[in-house]
């Protein structure tokens, strides 16, 4: 069936996964639901201790078994050493036909691979997946599908009871006895917890691995002791120099702060650029020179950003040290500085959830302005990609994209025109994770597109005439021009994976890569 | 022009190639590598050929290992490739077989 984005989902995936086609951004809107509850084992003796031994022991504990659901947040990004930890006891226990449900999987995680190759591990959901892991899937050696959900997508799929996670494991940098988990302090630092809130509210089993145990009570608490079974104690959760690194570097790349000046001349000469404004941007180089040239703006007119929601970096902290910003609602944390900043006031740490799930009653990103956002494809529908290369193997996250898209009143994604060879602005995107709906104005290097949908911002930027206006399929024929037009990729029959929409419809899904043949 | 040694011209640098050519067994056989091989394969493949035909190379076995580069790259390595093969370093024939 062809689905609002024009992509075809086989009736076997329909009839396979129970769900519905995508059918736009507001189709679920005002559809009421029941949130599931998880199974709860009290605890009212005062002589229980929720401490376990080992890893093994909380697997035993927690009752684990084949076909089993693992939840696991991605906050120590590559540091991350949980998912590694508990999939190898899983493995030496015997368990198969595993599900593992993280907000994400990347490079860190490329010893799951041999877990993937014998059963152990057949199913993942994940906000996306890299290196060794996105090979296998990609190469058809996970035996179930592979859901690729956003951050808000995720929180909906658990709360609505579409995955039911027995166990989850939640990384915490400090603990207490009791399982109050906080994000920060600890070796392994890593400012927030956001994306286990939900796992804490809706798992059946939650167990609090910690490698700095910290006297009771650990407070304020990120996930609390009354939603934690048990606490294990290990050597290490996370590699800290690769949860957090240094800042990066302002880019000295002309190409990049040209889009960056793009960017801030689109923010500047749209209407929501007043004071009390909100914001979302991320950590590529022209996102970043984007953020420091309007602050700079911003402090010239005199105009002050309501609050920034999101991942966090230096320049958004940088921010709040100016006055520029009045609150940080901060899900995740890429540098040390954003780290280092969750423990000031007007910085604030935010659930998933409320950051992004598109089935509560209003979610922070309904009420952004503008996201600056990239994407490995744009296509001539303004569709977007950020999950499947170009060469049809995953490799790639939604993350936030998806949510924060949708959300914004001005949506915009800064996409160089060509990434080696291949054209990023394209006619077709080689699979769909954001709907064109969801997209704005496109900034490339070339010029800049608006979604035609959008004739007022249209306008604001021809009176403004501060960017080289361009229709997108002007963008794409530049592109094909230098490149070549560029063949479909050749993939197999077997469908590997699914990406969900928000709402949990089907936006598009993933097929086996096959080999190229003449 | 008759290939009878092995050259190699370009690099592994990103949007570059590398090309080696070899003697061949009576025909032209091209074994290609490239990150965009299902979008730009039979692109690749035809300017190679192509710029070899112009060069009458009939009979050589050619290895590209492309990152990711434009037509015109392909092209330029390739001609270097064959020219260094056949000892031809001065006197070039721009205009004339390396323009077509």
């Amino acid at each position: 069936m062809i689905n609002a984005v024009g992509r075809d989902i086989p009736d076997e995936i329909l009839a396979r996964t129970g769900k519905e086609v995508f059918q736009g951004n507001n189709y679920k809107e005002g559809v009421e639901y029941h949130k599931q509850g998880p199974i709860v084992k009290p605890v009212l003796d005062h002589n229980t201790s929720k401490m376990v031994g080992s890893i093994r022991e909380a697997l035993e504990k927690c009752g684990a078994h084949d076909g089993m659901t693992l939840g696991f947040h991605h906050h120590f990004r590559e540091g991350d050493l949980v998912v590694n930890m508990v999939m190898k006891e899983v493995h030496d226990m015997g368990f198969k036909d595993v599900t593992i449900c993280a907000s994400s999987l990347g490079k860190a995680h490329d010893a799951l691979l041999p877990y993937i190759e014998d059963g152990t591990i057949t199913g993942i959901e994940s906000s996306g997946v890299r290196g060794k892991i996105g090979e296998a899937i990609s190469t058809g050696k996970l035996k179930g599908l592979a859901i690729m959900r956003s951050h808000g997508g995720r929180v909906r799929a658990i709360q609505s009871g579409e995955t039911t996670i027995d166990i989850s494991f939640i990384g915490a940098p400090t603990c207490d006895d009791y399982g109050n988990c906080k994000g920060i302090g600890g070796k392994s630092d890593c400012g927030v917890l956001s994306y286990s809130f939900v796992d804490g509210q809706h798992a059946n089993k939650v167990v609090a691995v910690t490698d700095c145990l910290v006297p009771f009570p650990n407070y304020p608490a990120d996930i609390a002791m009354t939603r934690v079974d048990y606490v294990c104690v290990v050597d290490a959760i996370g590699v800290p120099e690769k949860i957090a690194t240094g800042a990066a570097k302002p880019t000295t790349d002309t190409r990049k702060l040209m889009m960056a000046d793009y960017c801030t001349q689109v923010v500047i000469n749209t209407p929501y650029f007043k004071d009390g404004f909100s914001y979302q941007t991320g950590v590529g180089g022209a996102s970043i020179a984007s953020a420091a040239s309007l602050a700079e703006i911003m402090k010239e007119r005199g105009i002050k950003m309501g609050f920034a929601v999101g991942g966090m970096s230096k320049g958004m902290v940088d921010m709040l040290d100016q006055g520029l910003v009045g609150k940080l609602l901060d899900t995740q944390d890429f540098d040390l500085f954003a780290v280092n900043s969750v423990q000031r006031p007007n910085h604030h740490r935010i659930s998933a959830g409320a950051y992004a799930n598109p089935f509560n009653k209003g979610a922070f990103v309904n009420k952004l302005d503008y996201v600056v956002l990239a994407a490995l494809e744009v296509d001539t529908h303004f569709n977007c990609n950020v999950v499947v290369g170009s060469d049809g193997r995953i490799t790639g996250a939604q993350g936030g994209h998806p949510d924060a898209a949708q959300g914004a009143k001005c949506t915009i994604v800064i996409c160089p025109l060509l990434q080696g060879r291949i054209p990023a602005i394209c006619t077709d995107v080689t699979t769909v994770t954001t709907p064109g709906e969801s997209i704005d104005v496109v900034v490339t290097d070339y010029g800049v597109a608006v979604n035609p949908a959008r004739q007022d911002l249209l306008e604001c930027l021809q009176k403004a005439d501060c960017v080289p206006l361009k229709t997108i399929e002007e963008l794409r024929d530049i592109a094909y021009a230098i490149t070549g037009e560029p063949e479909p990729v050749q993939f197999g029959d077997r469908i590997v994976g699914i990406i969900e929409a928000r709402d949990g419809t089907i936006m598009d899904v993933v097929r086996e890569i096959k080999e190229f043949e003449f | 022009m008759v290939i009878e040694k092995t050259s190699v011209a370009g690099t592994l640098e990103s949007s570059d190639c590398m090309v080696t050519l070899e003697p061949g067994n009576g025909s032209v056989e091209l074994e290609l590598e490239s990150p965009v091989i299902h979008q730009f394969g039979h692109q690749i493949r035809k300017v190679v050929l192509d710029t070899l035909e112009h060069l009458d190379v009939k009979d050589a076995k050619i290895r590209i290992v492309d990152k990711g580069a434009l037509d015109c790259t392909i092209k330029a390595r390739v001609e270097c490739a064959v020219f260094r093969n056949v000892g031809k370093v001065r006197g070039l024939p721009w205009g004339g077989a390396i323009r077509k």
